[in-house]
């Protein structure tokens, strides 16, 4: 079975507006997805029928928002299979989540000499709160680099390499969000936790950042088994300001609140006060009730697609937009080749004699006045761009609702930007 | 729109700009990133009797507009005296470049003025 894209663009308002004349031919999804009609309506209707703050309420209102909220965690944790709703924390953002894990965890567990391993291909959401909590207690950040073509240096047996009896956190992207690299986390993990047999007490925690991943193939947290997991809601669908946080319960349990205030206690006393049960006790005030909702609906709206079509809708688009694009003179592809490799996200650039032809914002900038959305820039990954050789890079991402077609007319509105910047 | 963003000359500039360049021992310095898209600028200027831009240069990458408005703004100053250039706006940048960005691109025509206001800060007065 394969997605209905005809059908599925007829669900997003938003699809039927033009850019400065031309229809729109939306490629940023890997910055934020849009929104179908079933997610703005959902969002609509808690605040025109049952809008409450949850959970303290005993009127009905308050016990039908509590319903949905609660709801919608439960249908988050089963999407990504993820255990009971328990171990999903809401957060603003996947940023947030990290940031949670290391105020949360980071803080009690890191002392001075510990290490950090993280990739080069991190977003700057997993790497500057890394760099504050090592520069905080002392600790040090190490990189598995990566290789020309996009992967993770790493053999099985080089993994040991990058791990120390001091290695206290590995944090890696399951999908990076410039080279489209899908990382074999799973395999990872498993060589990571032998690693405690051999070398050390304890295995390294691991946190991997979904961000990428979640929005665009199935993911099984149970069957990855990470430590902690995060992603964010508006990247699939969802509203801006939702994220998510799974972690292992015995971490959940034992860790200490991000933030506090309401919400997030049992009892409060003048001097002190205790702290609700997980999940709860990360989510101090009142939580972003519309933006769970919303999660859910969108939660909802993939589920009726299946992820495992989301995923060869999407492969069957990067294989055909990896082949138009590289019969454009001069541009360059970066991440690997092979489509069962990586994600929908193609990030490229125009060089001419080794160098940047078109910087990627003047291109971006072309596109656009073809209607066509890219991104341009370093994606947050300035690191990354530094490895690459690159000052920065023109990125195109697709989702559910686009089409060949789309990329049909990507291909001129590039050819165009080369004439106008004379690279012949 | 893209016919007003790359008119011509500006394209002209790009692929040949003046006053690219570094100059040893200047009386001014200053470097600005523009965390948008990393779009680097650094501006070096040399002195006249303390008052007067006798020379000009810029270095650094970025896109068109940021390139050929640090290219613009240094030929702009050269001879002129500092208390005239401080009061430099935005507008002046655009009506030196002739073109009108997009909200998100301004940035990047405008990060040139941003150095040089930075790199006159440092003078002693």
């Amino acid at each position: 079975m394969s997605i209905d894209v005809e059908k599925i663009r007829t669900d997003f308002p938003i699809l039927r507006r033009e850019v400065h004349g031309k229809p729109l031919v939306y490629f940023d999804n890997a910055a934020t997805s849009q929104k179908p009609r079933q997610v703005i309506d959902a969002i609509s209707d808690y605040y025109s029928h049952y809008n409450a703050n949850v959970h303290r309420g005993v009127h009905k209102l308050s016990e039908e928002a509590t319903a949905a909220f609660e709801g919608a965690r439960k249908k988050i944790a089963d999407f990504v299979n993820a255990g009971d709703g328990r171990q999903i924390v809401f957060t603003r953002n996947a940023t947030e989540a990290i940031n949670l894990v290391a105020y949360s965890w980071g803080r009690k567990n890191m002392k001075k000499g510990d290490e950090i391993l993280l990739t080069q291909m991190e977003h700057h959401s997993n790497l500057v709160p890394w760099q504050i909590l090592a520069n905080e207690v002392g600790a040090k950040l190490r990189f598995i680099e990566i290789d020309e073509n996009g992967e993770l240096r790493i053999k099985k047996e080089e993994l040991r390499k990058y791990l120390t009896p001091k290695t206290r956190l590995v944090g890696l992207v399951h999908v990076s969000n410039v080279l489209g690299t899908i990382n074999p986390v799973k395999r990872f993990i498993e060589e990571i936790s032998k690693f405690k047999i051999h070398n050390s007490k304890f295995a390294p925690k691991v946190l991997v950042d979904g961000a990428q991943a979640v929005p665009h193939m199935p993911v099984s947290i149970q069957n990855i088994n990470p430590d902690f997991y995060v992603f964010t809601g508006h990247k699939m669908l969802g509203p801006t300001g939702i994220g998510v946080l799974y972690a292992k319960k015995e971490l959940l349990e034992e860790m200490e609140p991000f933030l506090s205030g309401g919400e997030m206690i049992l009892e409060v006393d003048w001097e002190k006060s205790s702290w609700n049960y997980v999940p709860w006790k990360f989510e101090a005030g009142t939580p972003d009730v519309a933006g769970a909702i919303g999660l859910g609906a969108a939660v909802d709206y993939l589920n009726s697609l299946g992820m495992k079509n989301v995923r060869e809708h999407e492969k069957e688009l990067t294989a055909y937009a990896l082949e138009q694009l590289s019969k454009i003179q001069d541009l360059v592809i970066y991440g690997p080749k092979e489509v069962e490799k990586r994600g929908g996200v193609i990030s490229f650039n125009i060089i001419k004699n080794g160098k940047v032809a078109i910087h990627p914002h003047d291109l971006a900038s072309i596109l656009d006045t073809e209607g066509i959305a890219v991104r341009s820039g370093h994606h947050c990954a300035q690191p990354l761009m530094k490895v690459l050789g690159i000052p920065a890079a023109a990125r195109v991402s697709f989702y559910i609702y686009n089409t060949k077609d789309e990329i049909d007319k990507l291909i001129p509105a590039i050819e165009k930007a080369k004439f106008i910047f004379k690279v012949d | 729109m893209e016919d007003q963003i790359y008119r011509q000359e500006l394209l002209d500039i790009i692929r040949n700009p003046s006053n690219r360049g570094e100059i040893s021992k200047p009386d001014l310095e200053a470097r600005a990133v523009n965390p948008l898209c990393g779009d680097e600028v650094k501006l070096q200027i040399k002195l006249k009797s303390g008052e007067i831009v006798e020379k000009a240069v810029f270095s650094g990458n970025g896109c068109a507009i940021s390139q050929a408005s640090a290219s613009l703004l240094t030929q702009n100053i050269e001879g002129k005296k500092l208390s005239g250039i401080r009061k430099l706006k935005g507008n002046d940048i655009l009506k030196l470049i002739g073109i009108s960005p997009s909200p998100s691109r301004i940035g990047c025509a405008l990060l040139s003025l941003e150095v040089l206001m930075e790199a006159l800060g440092k003078v002693k007065s």
